[in-house]
């Protein structure tokens, strides 16, 4: 959070900043047509995603998390929410992000990887009932030949230290 | 509900059957809040929760907040209540209070047992029943408090068996089993409490934590892809998964295994579940934490602990534990169709950081706000509380399953397959004791 409030700002081209803007679309897209292959593949081999309980928490190694997944577990939990089994999936979530406020934090100048944050609104919707996701991300991208990958996902929502009603099947 | 018997809930359950009206009914669950969860010691929290003086959490018991905070001497849990105008002391989930509770809105304030320390302005009481030494301008202490190797408990009435007694062999043997493991014989408490709600009554989880029969129906889906996962690991890394896939792997067990389990019912409805985890691996962890136990306690006793296997014990009617993982889950029960769960877990004091990871495994697994295991848990909670509050299609829910089978010796039930409903008719027995008192 401290971090945050100092608040670097890359003095990027508007190239950076539209290649990371779509990006993150497609990813936002991507999970909202819970298209699986292709969110596997938005993540480097060693990617993380994690939502760490607390907003002053500083590495999910060994601490509890709401979310601390490599590519295994996300492909675990892929492969669990499309079981035929999975009843709780029945029906299935409907989800809609909408992802703003995107500003590029710093772009390292020989390998072109960037950090870039930026904010995220999402209502879910599962068996006539609806909720509402807020917080931020902070995106550690890798320049690839294939375009950005995401070594490190972290996703701040503002209500980590609240009561949950009912889980998160899947990632926000 | 069958015509006058809110005079005598009890008459609600039957030995193989219980009524719907026992999780439904508002009045019912009014009533087991004054005779049950107001009548028993219910789980608080864990001494190293606080562990500087003025530290606090807060809480539930019944229908009421509490507060357990540290002072100078020791662990004290109170009433969150301002003695002068009612107001709530300590608004937020925990932190530290400084030397004294100080209410936001006159300035009373308040020693960190509780007692009045002074008010802001002492002119204008000459002649009224004000008296600063009297406990009614105090911050109430609960009625009982009893503390059971760190794990602190609380009773708002007065009289019943002491907490030793109360929680029996049968209960008191969570606490043993998970503090033994600890080469020091302690435990030490994660600062962090997930906090998840049910919308169904506080039976139905605790049900499902003794039941062997749902597991690998409920949770096939994520057992079965942790199956998968644990193959693809191998395969594309040459090295075995992390022991997190073979928890949930673990479900999808055959309905044979499930049924060679045990389960023990105990006075006060405190049900036990026989473990089915292979807990003790020849990994280099398991090994170490051997040896520093051995050196702790000797070899002897040493395989004494670790060959203790239980999955979980259930301390009726507010806790589940399972020592081996070193988890709980507090339940608070908010209405009659919502549910506050509280799940912690613990480190074992001495013993080697792997087997905190593999309790951390477990809390991220099975316990975390993105479990994939309580997702089918809770949809199932769900299903079975809006099903039971319809008026028609039946009353009455099932226990049948080996009903008057289990053999009972010195108190204790012990169940003759892991899938008898023995635990539930245990539960119902307690319930059915608690209920009809002054009746």
């Amino acid at each position: 959070m401290a971090k945050d409030k100092k608040a670097k700002r890359a003095k990027n081209g508007l190239d950076t900043q539209r290649a990371v803007e779509q990006f993150l679309y497609n990813q936002a897209e991507i999970l909202d047509e819970r298209r699986w292959d292709d969110w596997l593949d938005l993540f480097t081999k060693d990617g993380k995603y994690w939502m760490p309980p607390r907003e002053d928490q500083e590495t999910g190694e060994g601490m509890p998390n709401i979310f601390y997944e490599d590519l295994f577990l996300m492909d675990m939990r892929a492969r669990r929410v499309e079981h035929p089994y999975a009843h709780s999936q029945k029906p299935k979530n409907k989800m809609s992000h909408v992802i703003g406020n995107v500003v590029i934090e710093s772009e390292d100048k020989k390998t072109g990887d960037v950090v870039a944050r930026s904010k995220f609104h999402v209502v879910e919707f599962r068996n006539d009932n609806q909720r509402y996701f807020a917080g931020k991300y902070r995106h550690h991208l890798k320049k690839t030949k294939d375009g950005y990958k995401i070594q490190l996902q972290r996703v701040d929502i503002v209500n980590a230290e609240g009561p949950f009603d009912y889980v998160l099947q899947f990632w926000l | 509900m069958p015509d006058g018997i809110l005079g005598n809930p009890g008459n609600l359950v039957e030995p193989d059957r219980v009524h719907k009206a026992c999780y439904t009914d508002d009045e019912i669950f009014e009533q087991e809040l004054d005779k049950i969860f107001h009548k028993s010691w219910i789980y608080i929290g864990h001494e190293t929760q606080v562990p500087k003086v003025g530290d606090y959490w807060t809480t539930w018991v019944g229908r009421e907040r509490m507060i357990l905070c540290r002072g100078e001497n020791g662990v004290h849990v109170l009433y969150n209540r301002c003695p002068h105008r009612g107001a709530m002391l300590c608004q937020g989930l925990n932190g530290n209070a400084g030397r004294t509770f100080r209410c936001a809105y006159h300035a009373w304030t308040f020693n960190l047992d509780g007692s009045l320390f002074r008010i802001p302005v002492e002119e204008g009481y000459d002649g009224t029943a004000f008296d600063p030494k009297d406990p009614l301008f105090s911050m109430k202490p609960a009625e009982q408090m009893g503390i059971y190797r760190g794990f602190v408990f609380a009773k708002l009435s007065e009289g019943g068996p002491d907490l030793d007694t109360w929680l029996g062999r049968g209960a008191r043997a969570a606490f043993d089993d998970i503090c033994n493991r600890s080469p020091e014989g302690e435990v030490e408490i994660v600062q962090n409490c997930f906090r998840v709600l049910q919308h169904s009554n506080w039976k139905i989880f605790l049900e499902n934590q003794l039941d062997a029969l749902h597991p690998s129906i409920t949770h096939h889906s994520t057992g079965e892809a942790a199956a998968e996962m644990q193959k693809i690991y191998k395969q594309r890394t040459g090295d075995d998964p992390p022991m997190g896939y073979q928890f949930l792997a673990d479900f999808t067990l055959p309905y044979e295994k499930w049924d060679s389990l045990s389960t023990f019912g105990h006075p006060y409805g405190h049900t036990v579940l026989g473990g089915y985890m292979g807990l003790r691996p020849r990994d280099p962890i398991t090994v170490s934490h051997e040896e520093a136990l051995t050196k702790a306690y000797g070899a002897e006793r040493m395989d004494e602990i670790l060959s203790t296997n239980v999955h979980h014990v259930l301390v009726y009617p507010c806790l589940s534990v399972q020592p081996p993982l070193q988890q709980l889950r507090a339940v608070r029960p908010l209405a009659a169709g919502k549910t506050l769960t509280e799940i912690w877990h613990f480190r074992l004091k001495g013993a080697p950081e792997g087997i905190y990871e593999r309790s951390l495994a477990y809390y991220y697994h099975v316990n975390s706000p993105s479990t994939m295991v309580n997702a089918d848990d809770l949809q199932n909670f769900n299903a079975c509380h809006e099903g039971l509050s319809l008026g028609g299609g039946g009353d009455w829910v099932s226990f049948h399953r080996n009903a008057g089978q289990d053999p009972v010796e010195n108190g204790v039930t012990t169940s003759v397959t892991g899938m008898s409903e023995q635990p539930m008719r245990n539960m119902f027995a307690a319930w059915k004791e608690y209920m009809s008192a002054g009746n």
